[in-house]
């Protein structure tokens, strides 16, 4: 099982990593960050694969893939 | 558990100033992991342009220096010059280095300075509200050309790579692309091979990348990756335009 970490308040909410994840488990969170954008969030952390494809695509580096 | 991907360290943790989306963001970190990966932090001296990454020495963590709008293969000049011992890149816009910087950029080359250029093309100003630019394509609705830019009117844009590429001075010119992860990791093959010539001594290195400017273009992230995709990659074909033995 792989662990995905996001940081929340760096995050800008494009969600150019939720189009890339072969899983379908990124999505924008309802609530918003302190700059007032929706981060994303994992729905179903078990489910993740570890691709990273995620993470490669950020522009802003906020997530960190365990494996 | 293993780490599979993380933020390299050679990027500051300060938060990119660039709009949701813009994917500078994803250029910054390809040539920060190259830096990383060949071990040459502690000798590399960046050189940040006129532009919207006139911040970049905020995020790169090794040695950086301002250059004046569209100077900055000029300062590279001289840093690599007077430190040869040292790696110099640059990382400039098109408004920075296609516009104003068409001649700095046209004589490093030509010269075949040992420097490495990372060459943003998002076909349009970024920072100063998403003017007409060099790179802008023909039939581009941007502020300074709001019916679409007529090459009539206002030229054809300028393939940087393919012209630079028929100098005898550059070692190494190849365009890429950040649209979706395949492309990426290309990107950064590119943009390791311009360190490594450069750390060879073979000369003149350019990666030019095609990137895109939701804000400007007026579109989502989404549909600004989907527009690079159809529309820039046919009249900017990516590849590997010189590379010397």
């Amino acid at each position: 099982m792989a662990k995905l970490t996001i940081d929340r308040e760096t995050c800008k909410g494009c969600g150019l990593c939720a189009d890339v994840c072969p899983k379908h488990l990124l999505a924008l969170s309802k609530d918003i960050n302190a700059k007032g954008y929706h981060p994303i969030c994992i729905t179903e952390q078990d489910k993740c694969i570890g691709c990273a494809f995620c993470a490669r695509m950020c522009p802003d580096a906020v997530i960190k893939v365990e494996k | 558990m293993a780490v599979v991907y993380e933020k390299t360290k050679l990027l500051t943790d300060k938060p990119l100033h660039y709009c949701p989306g813009c994917t500078h963001g994803i250029i910054h970190r390809l040539v920060a992991e190259a830096i990383d990966e060949l071990g040459i932090q502690g000798k590399t001296i960046g050189i940040a342009p006129v532009g919207c990454a006139v911040f970049a020495y905020d995020y790169f963590n090794c040695d950086m220096m301002e250059a004046a709008h569209g100077r900055a293969p000029a300062v590279a000049t001289g840093c690599k010059r007077v430190n040869p011992d040292n790696i110099v890149f640059t990382y400039q816009g098109d408004g920075d280095l296609a516009s104003i910087g068409a001649a700095e950029i046209t004589h490093a080359a030509t010269r075949g300075e040992n420097i490495t250029v990372i060459f943003v093309n998002n076909a349009i100003y970024g920072m100063t509200g998403g003017q007409m630019a060099p790179t802008t394509l023909p039939g581009q609705v941007t502020t300074t050309s709001p019916y679409g830019r007529d090459p009539k009117l206002c030229g054809y844009p300028i393939r940087i790579s393919e012209m630079l590429a028929t100098l005898d001075g550059p070692a190494y010119i190849s365009r890429v692309s950040v649209h979706d992860v395949k492309h990426i990791m290309e990107a950064k093959k590119a943009i390791r091979k311009a360190f490594e010539m450069q750390i060879a001594g073979k000369g003149f290195s350019l990666v030019e990348v095609l990137s895109a400017c939701p804000t400007n273009w007026g579109m989502t992230p989404q549909e600004a990756l989907k527009w690079l995709e159809a529309n820039m990659i046919p009249q900017y074909p990516l590849g590997v335009k010189k590379e010397v033995e």
